[in-house]
């Protein structure tokens, strides 16, 4: 027993954890590399992209540093301290999404921002982005796995409640992100199969009830434009029909850093936010796409590693669903730049120009490591 | 026994999730998969489709914007046309050192500095890549032939055939069709930048204006295939356009010609309306303006010059014009009079050719300064008695004034499709309170009474009140349009309610008043109802352009052409089954019996009287006998 005992501190963490200075402040190294490797890359893509300027560069760069920051506080937390707030931080963010609800239609217009002149300016939606899985995964955790479908039914209410605030902002990009957020949260807490493939199962009927009886003939030609862009090419099309055009013309070695003429000569509408990926495609080519991807399957595989390291079920639960939804961000942007999936504005993560998702993803990177070097271990006690 | 207690089983709870996290993993692995594959089948299996296409970006989308819609007059006469003009279009993208194939095209086409600068801001003004933009219109065929022979010199210039409106009547319908010109940077913000891609002109005035929307039409656009120099070699897709929709106006260009010729070379205004069912037979405001300069792009001299006129071409009097209406509202006032019950068509007011307010000392002075003594309704319309009707007014009070004369459309916007109307002056306490801060006074109802004061109208306005007095109250609004794309235009969604008496033979001892203005011993216009075939009802008015001071009389020889009043004649025919309404402002005419009755009773002629001068058969009277009676 006691040599099992001695071979846990000879080879275990403990050893490690005291050695490491990353560790003691919380940040996990093999994340904070990536991260970097990606944001450098990105600041790269961004400086073709944005026709060299250098004041762009600048801002992401220090929206970054910015970013940094809240995660380097983020990681500071203790996961159980997160734990315990979910909830009071959960109705802040349905009231504060509620306030610019009111505001917006006192302004006689759609608002999505909370501002206060000189102290803060934010999207109480990118709050909703973190606070969503973190209240699911506290509320799943209280209780055993799977959950029942009592607990299941209050999940869904809770995804639902900001769902619908965030969609009638408008942003149904952001809500539906938000939403898968927390259905990954309930994949994870083993919602059973039966039940995943049901509500698969009821979406198509409904659908297709709606297209035949419900809907007006220019809704139809909304949703028909919205799933085949390209039969739009005077106004939404022209971007995919570009955006292919620059990727498909990089060919596999690309045309080389600051070379691409599509993204130069203004053909590539949103080069430097939402479609950056095809400047990458059309600079870097194949090897440079893949590469990339690569790179963030890595990061992903890290926080894979980080889930099933994680201690509590609600570390679990939070961190398989920040791992996950951080996928679908990148699997949505790069399918919608190169065609496969309808165009939603959702920026590809740490590439995109932009200082509010940069923020609000490095902070989710935070929770991962508060969760990772947070860990307690039995041989302590 | 209580029920077993289900202990927390982390160890389960860790499989289930790692279980759920590999799957996860997988699907995560197989998308991105799915992503490479996707990138492989674009960069290498079509790599050559996709290169080619960026290096010369060969495929283009070029809008195709639709025909603008026709606008013709009530029998069928094109008033706004399209037709094939030549524009010289630049594309950026193609011309290299843009600036200076600009250069060139000035000194080919020895045109001057001012002209460039002009192109310039057009081609800073273009909306996506690779779109030529217009920088110059209506080339002439030596100017065609000119850029024809040096277009080596001319990368990305090009001449294209394009439609641009054309009005073949010119002025005479400039201010009621109004015109199309480019479309401006405020107006770019707010159009729909698809179904605009393709289109340069905007409806600025008029019909053009208010149906925009339905002359627009919907965009189309084709795929092509061009060459290095931007020539098209293919045409890979085409989605046709949608032609906008042609408006049928409810005006008649005979009798518009007939009104401009009534007004002989006059300024003024003129509206001449169906009481029955509100359509705009004649909408004229003299001195007008040729629309077709201002469709591609009117010089700043030739502007100037319109915009600084003392005689304001530019200016729609009918819609825009704010005149008192001065004595053409006494047949209202009568209506609102009867109905109170304060007169009734036998009652009767001494006119010593003033009137006095109890306790008062200010004398308001009838036009006739020795009075016309025992005055009844009949007598004071026809007559057009200025004491009567402040005797009236002071009895009605301007709180009834206001409510009834509201009524007749008054102080709003009465049309339906005219943008530019504006809705003139109907004042009540309220208004002047928070106008002026100053109670209303009793002599400012006095006034009211004979349409001076702080009331203001437009001749459109005057229109629809006679019109109302024609059918007895029936509101229809007035309108340009009689069909657009065949079908009846737009459902009045507000019309006003109905003007409904206590009783209905009011409406009778009024008109009786007014045929009496032409056809009476006494009328102030009964030389003008002598020589006519049917019988009218109408009322003569004088708009004061200077005020008069007490004591004062008006005398023409002192003021200036431009100071001397403005006259004005509303009048409808037949009075016995009135088939249209027309008001006639003539500026500073002076006179409204003697200078615009004879103009408004020209403008009935033209609707009633056939070819030979006869009147049309459908508007004889119904009775002979009726019309002997009333004599």
């Amino acid at each position: 027993m006691s040599r099992g005992f001695d071979r846990v501190l000879a080879e275990g963490d403990v050893l490690r954890r005291r050695a490491s200075f990353l560790q003691r402040i919380h940040i996990d190294g093999w994340l904070l590399f990536l991260l970097l490797v990606l944001v450098t890359t990105g600041l790269f893509v961004l400086y073709s992209a944005g026709g060299k300027d250098q004041g762009l560069l600048i801002k992401q760069a220090s929206s970054f540093g910015l970013g940094l920051l809240v995660m380097f506080f983020v990681a500071q937390l203790e996961p159980r301290f997160m734990a315990r707030w979910s909830a009071v931080l959960y109705v802040m963010g349905v009231v504060l999404l509620i306030v610019v609800e009111v505001m917006g239609h006192n302004a006689m217009g759609a608002t999505r921002w909370i501002n206060i002149p000189g102290l803060v300016r934010f999207q109480p939606s990118e709050l909703m982005k973190l606070f969503v899985p973190m209240t699911l995964a506290w509320y799943l955790a209280r209780h055993n796995l799977p959950p029942s479908f009592k607990h299941i039914v209050i999940s869904a209410t809770l995804i639902a409640v900001p769902f619908v605030l965030i969609a009638r902002q408008p942003d149904l990009g952001t809500a539906l992100l938000i939403a898968v957020s927390g259905i990954f949260v309930l994949f994870l807490g083993g919602l059973r199969w039966r039940w995943i493939l049901g509500a698969i199962a009821a979406v198509v009927p409904v659908a297709f009830a709606m297209w035949m009886f419900v809907m007006h003939q220019y809704q139809k030609q909304r949703v028909l434009t919205f799933l085949n862009p390209e039969s739009d090419p005077l106004g939404s099309g022209w971007n995919i029909i570009q955006s292919k055009a620059a990727i498909g013309s990089g060919g596999v070695f690309g045309k080389g850093w600051l070379l691409g003429t599509q993204s130069h000569l203004d053909f590539l509408p949103e080069s430097h936010t939402d479609f950056i990926i095809a400047v990458l495609g059309e600079e870097f080519g194949l090897v440079g796409i893949c590469l990339l991807l690569m790179v963030y399957l890595l990061l992903i595989a890290r926080a894979m590693v980080i889930t099933l390291q994680a201690q509590t079920v609600f570390g679990k639960l939070l961190a398989g669903s920040i791992t996950l939804t951080f996928f679908i961000y990148v699997f949505v942007n790069v399918g919608m730049v190169s065609g496969l999936l309808p165009i939603v504005g959702v920026p590809l993560p740490f590439i995109s120009y932009g200082g509010t998702s940069l923020v609000t993803l490095l902070s989710g990177f935070g929770i991962l490591m508060a969760i990772h070097t947070h860990r307690k271990w039995i041989a302590h006690s | 026994m209580p029920p077993p207690i289900r202990l927390k089983d982390h160890e389960r709870d860790a499989r289930l999730i790692r279980s759920r996290m590999l799957f996860g993993g997988v699907a995560l692995i197989i998308l991105t998969m799915l992503l490479m594959i996707r990138m492989y089948y674009l960069q290498v299996v079509q790599f050559e489709h996709h290169s080619t296409l960026a290096e010369n970006n060969r495929i283009h989308v070029q809008s195709l914007p639709p025909t603008r819609g026709m606008i013709y007059d009530r029998n069928g006469l094109l008033i706004a046309d399209n037709r094939a003009s030549f524009s010289l279009t630049l594309t950026r993208e193609r011309a290299g050192d843009w600036e200076q194939v600009l250069d060139s095209i000035i000194e080919i086409l020895e045109l001057d500095s001012d002209s460039r600068e002009l192109f310039e801001k057009r081609i800073r003004q273009g909306r996506r890549p690779f779109e030529p933009v217009p920088v110059m219109f209506e080339l002439s065929e030596e100017q065609i032939a000119r850029v024809a022979v040096n277009q080596f010199r001319l990368p990305g210039v090009e001449v294209a055939a394009s439609l641009v409106r054309y009005y073949p009547q010119k002025e005479h319908f400039a201010h009621s069709v109004g015109y199309v010109g480019r479309i401006n940077e405020a107006e770019l913000k707010k159009l729909d930048p698809v179904n605009y891609s393709g289109t340069h002109h905007i409806g600025k005035t008029g019909i053009e204006r208010f149906y925009e929307e339905q002359l627009h039409g919907q965009v189309g656009y084709e795929e092509v295939e061009t060459n290095a120099r931007g020539r098209v070699l293919r045409v890979l897709n085409r989605v046709e356009p949608i032609s906008g929709q042609d408006i049928y106006l409810t005006l008649d260009s005979k009798l518009q010609e007939a009104a401009e010729l009534a007004l002989d070379g006059r300024r003024g205004a003129i509206v001449a309306l169906d009481p029955n069912t509100g359509e705009v037979l004649a909408m004229v405001s003299q001195p007008s303006f040729d629309p077709n300069p201002f469709v591609t792009g009117i010089s700043f001299k030739a502007y100037g010059l319109l915009r600084d006129s003392l005689d304001q071409p530019l200016f729609n009097r009918v819609l825009r014009g704010l005149y008192p209406p001065g004595s053409t509202i006494k047949p209202m006032m009568a209506i609102a009079g009867l109905d109170i019950g304060v007169i009734t068509p036998n009652s009767r007011v001494f006119d010593p050719g003033f009137f006095q307010l109890p306790n008062h000392k200010h004398k308001y002075r009838n036009w006739n300064r020795y009075g016309d003594g025992w005055v009844s309704l009949d007598l004071a319309l026809a007559r057009s008695n200025d004491t009567y009707f402040y005797d009236l007014a002071h009895k009605m009070g301007i709180d009834r004034m206001h409510d009834y004369m509201t009524r007749f459309g008054f102080g709003q916007r009465v049309a339906l499709d005219m943008f530019e109307e504006t809705a003139g002056l109907m004042p009540s306490k309220d208004w002047k309170q928070s106008r002026y801060r100053q109670p209303w006074y009793p002599g400012e109802t006095l006034i009211l009474g004979i349409g001076q004061g702080y009331m203001q109208t437009t001749p459109l306005q005057l229109a629809q009140a006679t019109a109302l007095m024609a059918s007895k109250g029936k509101w229809m609004r007035p309108h340009l349009a009689r069909s657009v794309g065949g079908l009846q235009p737009i459902v009045d969604a507000e019309m006003p309610d109905d003007i409904v008496l206590r009783d209905n033979k009011s409406w009778d001892a009024v008109s009786l008043g007014m045929e009496n203005v032409l056809h009476g011993t006494r009328g102030t216009a009964r030389k003008v109802g002598d020589s006519a075939q049917y019988r009218i009802a109408g009322k003569s008015g004088t708009a004061q352009v200077v005020a008069i001071k007490q004591g004062e009389r008006y005398n023409s020889d002192k003021l200036q052409e431009r100071h001397r009043d403005h006259a004005l004649f509303v009048a409808y025919a037949p009075a016995e089954k009135p088939a249209i309404a027309v008001a006639v402002m003539v500026e500073n005419g002076e006179s409204g019996s003697g200078v615009a009755a004879p103009v408004a009773k020209q403008v009935l002629d033209g609707w009633l009287l056939d070819d030979e001068g006869q009147l049309k058969a459908q508007y004889q009277p119904d009775e002979r006998s009726n019309v002997e009676v009333r004599r």
